[in-house]
Parts: structure tokens; C-alpha cells; sequence
């Protein structure tokens, strides 16, 4: 990749997922008191306000929805064009989106069964991204 | 639920757009004050008046509502900036109705003014990469649109949506913009020539866009009371909503439910009046999409129908049901926040101003405005009586 990827600005909240993407685990949340699984990271359960303990998920989930991105909104994208963007239910019950790694894009359907997949782009942030694995 | 009680206490007595389209020679505040002046002298008041004022905006001040005060040159005794994206112009009339109503003032302005068209401020993927939207960004969402797309692409998998449908609204919007001497885009659109626009986000395509201009515009808001001694037939608000879901559209819980189904139905229970007694309707067309899934969630149609409901010309201008009169984001105008075009013309549609796109026999008007990424919601019902 030619030029930098706008990187997240990570913070005191996040910190441990992307800490957590660069050694290749991907993580999100459980409340201690309720169970209720969370992401994007809070120190409190939005339920229940109990405190949350980080777990790794199997990095195993299925398409919600997606879009084909033919006009990148960074230059560092433009080669990558024509690329979908997904937004995965992960099997713990929480949704991210993530970019989705196909060489063809009609492959990505909502439904699809999608695995975790880490790419490095940076010495600080490596993204999590997915892989279709069956439909 | 509380009582409600703006309905029928405030009207919006005045209206009026700033120069749109390409305003290289101009400023936000400028057209702000050509719509403020503007709309003042539609109502028959001076800036003298007003002693509130609301005003938002994006990037160009931290508090737009104070640097507009002093460059109107006035020292109004409520200001509010609260920024809720597009819906924000349609929320400010509830909020200017309730300041007014508890008499923290009685005359209120709410303006808004953009340059984004010259300035080239509105770039996808205009958003920073931090909070919640850390965990969007550095994968390539088009931000907004592609939280639209996303949305586009589960509706039409739930529902069997069509581009063509989809297409249609754009289609509608035109037909509506060609009757509108204002409206920016007025060249014949076909939905062939949609679907042969280039796609940006898929499913959704440059022509399922709203425009990318300049301008600005106005709406006096004050007392029912103050309004039947003025020049103009007061517009009433006859209720209002306002509701929120998510704010990035990963936290969306379901990509086809929008805050319009809460805010549509405080507006409608607070107003007594019913989706069919709505003669015509002003909704945010950031997207094509968004006009389905709004009418949807307003009631107008049932969920999943919204696509067959905006087909077979029922938008446009000869059909039975209108909508986006002005010709709407897609063909009049989009200075970035919409919201107060919409209030424009229901207002002008509710006095009969309208001319050639003149709805006949308006008497209730229904605007509603979605902001972020179908993030907030606002809609405001008003009406020929109070
Ligand atoms: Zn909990």
C-alpha cells in the first residue's frame, strides 16, 4: 500500500483491541454481572452499567449487510477499487464493519459466513478484516 | 407520556432562502444574513424583533449561534447551536417553539448558511477516524453514503427493492425541481439514466445523491398570539418529534428501522392528526433510500412497501401523493444540512406561494429531516390552523 490508511485514533477505551488485533486476537466485550456482549468498547455494560471483562471472540460471523466502494474516500484506497465494506455479526452476538477480502466481489452476500482475517498496516494498528468462508 | 403543549402556541411567520448554487464571492454568514434579512422582511419584522436565535453549522465556527449574533448585530436573550445533521432545522422548531412558549423569548430566528459547494468541505469519508468511528473508517466506508448504501442493500434483500424504484425518486424529485424557478438541476431525468449514472456505493449511484451546493435560509418562528397580528397566514406547529438511534451506523440495531418510526409517531400523536390527513409531505433526500425508508417508517406505507409506494409517478408532480414539492436535496438545493429547506416549503406550499408546483388545497404539511448517518430524526407537522 502506497500511502498510510486513515489510521483509527485509538484511546483509553480502545487501546486493548487494537492492542489485541496486533498480536492477531480479536476482542470484544462481556459484562461480568449480565452477560451482555459489547462492541465498540466501554468500561461499563450499557445494560446493566456492570463492570466488563474483554474476551476473544472465534472471529466467526455472517454478513448483515454490504456495499461495493467504487469511489475511495482516501487516496490510500484508490487501488483497491472496486472493495466491500460488510457490516458482520460476529457469532458472540455483536456487529463490526470491516472491509471483506474477495477477489470477486459477487462472492459477498448478506448471509455469507465470514472469518477473521488480520491485515498489518502500521507498527501501531493492525486491522481486522474478513474472509468469506462459505455462504 | 407528558402532556404536549406547542400545539398551536407557536407559528413560523416568515421564509426565505439565501443565493444557491455556486457562491464563490460569498460567506457562510453572508448568505446567512441575506436569508435572516430576507425572511424577516417576509414576515413583516425587523432584526430589531428578534430576540432569539439558532443557528448550526458544521466546522466553520465553535459557536455558530454567537459569531452569527454579532455579525447580524443584534444581542438576542437565547441562542442555541445544537447540531443534530440534517434533521437539526426541523428539531430547532420544536425547541424554538418550547423557549418561546415558556417565554425565554417570543420572537426566534433560525438560520443557516453554507459554503461547502466552494469551499470543497463536503469530501467522502469526511470523517475523523476516532470514537465509535475508529472501527468504521480505516476499512473505506464513503461516509455518509455508504452508510445509506448499506442500508439500500439490506432493504432490498429483506424486501425486493428495486434500483428502479429506487430511481424513482430521484425521477420524482426532477419532475417537482422543472416546476420550481429556484431549483438548481431542471434538465429532463429519466430512470434509465439513473441506473446509467455511475455507481459510488453499491446499490447507490451519483444521480440517488443529493447536490452538492452552496446557500442558506431562513425561518421566523414566534408566538400564535404575535402571528395573527402579522402580514403573512401564520403556519402552525401542530407537533413535533424528535429521537435518535445510534450515531455511527454499525450501532444501527436494524439498518431498515430509522428514528423516524419514534419521531413520526410523537409527531403524530402530539398533532391528533393521521398519516392520510397530511396533504403534503417535505422529507430529507439526502439518498434516494432515505426517502423509502422514511416514508415507511412516518406510515405513510407499510415496512418493506416503500419501494412500489414511490413507483408509477405516486411522488410526482401529477400523482396523489406529494412529496419533496421544492424538487428536494436531489434537484432544488443541498447546502450539507436540509432541514430548513424542507420548512421553507411547507411553509410556502401551506400559503399557496407555490405557483406551478402549487399543491392544491394544502392545508397540513408534514417536514421531516435525518441526520448523520440515519443517525436522528426530526419531524414537525404544521398546519393552516391552529
Ligand atoms: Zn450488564
Amino acid at each position: 500500500m502506497s500511502l498510510p490508511l486513515p489510521l483509527p485514533t485509538i484511546d483509553p477505551d480502545t487501546q486493548p483491541f487494537w492492542d489485541g488485533a496486533r498480536r492477531g486476537a480479536l476482542l470484544i466485550q462481556r459484562c461480568r454481572d449480565c452477560g451482555r456482549p459489547q462492541f465498540f468498547p466501554r468500561p461499563r455494560c450499557v445494560r446493566c452499567g456492570g463492570s466488563i471483562a474483554w474476551i476473544e471472540a472465534s472471529g466467526e460471523g455472517r454478513v448483515y449487510s454490504y456495499t461495493v466502494v467504487h469511489r475511495a474516500p482516501h487516496e490510500s484506497l484508490v487501488p483497491l477499487v472496486p472493495y466491500v465494506v460488510a457490516l458482520v455479526d460476529l457469532a458472540e452476538g455483536v456487529r463490526m464493519m470491516s472491509r471483506v477480502r474477495a477477489a470477486d466481489s459477487g462472492v459477498v452476500q448478506i448471509g455469507a459466513a465470514v472469518r477473521v482475517a488480520f491485515e498489518r498496516v502500521s507498527d501501531e494498528v493492525t486491522l481486522p478484516l474478513f474472509e468469506v468462508v462459505g455462504p | 407520556m407528558t402532556e404536549y403543549t406547542l400545539r398551536g402556541q407557536v407559528a413560523i411567520v416568515g421564509v426565505a432562502e439565501s443565493a444557491l448554487g455556486k457562491t464563490p464571492d460569498r460567506t457562510v454568514l453572508s448568505l446567512q444574513q441575506e436569508a435572516a434579512l430576507g425572511a424577516l422582511d417576509d414576515a413583516g419584522l425587523a432584526l430589531s424583533d428578534v430576540d432569539g436565535l439558532f443557528v448550526s453549522g458544521y466546522q466553520y465556527a465553535e459557536r455558530p449561534a454567537v459569531l452569527t449574533a454579532e455579525y447580524l448585530g443584534i444581542q438576542p436573550r437565547y441562542l442555541e447551536s445544537t447540531n443534530l445533521g440534517g434533521s437539526g432545522f426541523v428539531a430547532a422548531v420544536e425547541r424554538a417553539g418550547a423557549a418561546i412558549a415558556a417565554g425565554l423569548c417570543e420572537t426566534v430566528l433560525i438560520c443557516y448558511g453554507s459554503t461547502q459547494y466552494s469551499s470543497r468541505t463536503r469530501a467522502l469519508g469526511g470523517r475523523p477516524p476516532e470514537w465509535s468511528y475508529q472501527f468504521e473508517v480505516p476499512h473505506g466506508p464513503a461516509l455518509p453514503l455508504s452508510a445509506y448504501a448499506l442500508a439500500a442493500t439490506r432493504h432490498m434483500y429483506l424486501y425486493g427493492t428495486t434500483s428502479e424504484q429506487l430511481a424513482e425518486v430521484a425521477v420524482a424529485a426532477r419532475q417537482w425541481a422543472m416546476r420550481n424557478p429556484k431549483a438548481l438541476r431542471r434538465a429532463p431525468l429519466t430512470v434509465d439514466e439513473v441506473l446509467a449514472s455511475p455507481l459510488i456505493s453499491s446499490p447507490l449511484r451519483g444521480l440517488d445523491c443529493c447536490l452538492v451546493t452552496d446557500g442558506g435560509g431562513a425561518v421566523v418562528v414566534t408566538s400564535a398570539e404575535r402571528a395573527r397580528t402579522l402580514r403573512r397566514q401564520p403556519v402552525y406547529l401542530l407537533g413535533s418529534g424528535i429521537a435518535t438511534t445510534h450515531e455511527a451506523i454499525t450501532n444501527m440495531p436494524e439498518l431498515t428501522e430509522t428514528p423516524a418510526r419514534a419521531s413520526g409517531a410523537l409527531a403524530f400523536a402530539r398533532a391528533g392528526v393521521r398519516p392520510h390527513e397530511v396533504d403534503v409531505v417535505e422529507v430529507y433526500d439526502s439518498f434516494t433510500i432515505t426517502v423509502v425508508l422514511t416514508l415507511e417508517d412516518l406510515g405513510f406505507c407499510r415496512t418493506g412497501e416503500g419501494g412500489a409506494f414511490v413507483s408509477g409517478g405516486r411522488i410526482a408532480p401529477d400523482g396523489d401523493f406529494p412529496l419533496n414539492t421544492s424538487g428536494g436535496g436531489l434537484s432544488y438545493t443541498h447546502p450539507g444540512m436540509f432541514g430548513i429547506f424542507l420548512l421553507i416549503e411547507a411553509v410556502r406550499q401551506l400559503r399557496s406561494d407555490c405557483g406551478e408546483r402549487q399543491v392544491a388545497n394544502a392545508r397540513t404539511a408534514l417536514c421531516h429531516g435525518t441526520g448523520g448517518q440515519l443517525s436522528t430524526a426530526a419531524t414537525v407537522i404544521l398546519g393552516r390552523e391552529a
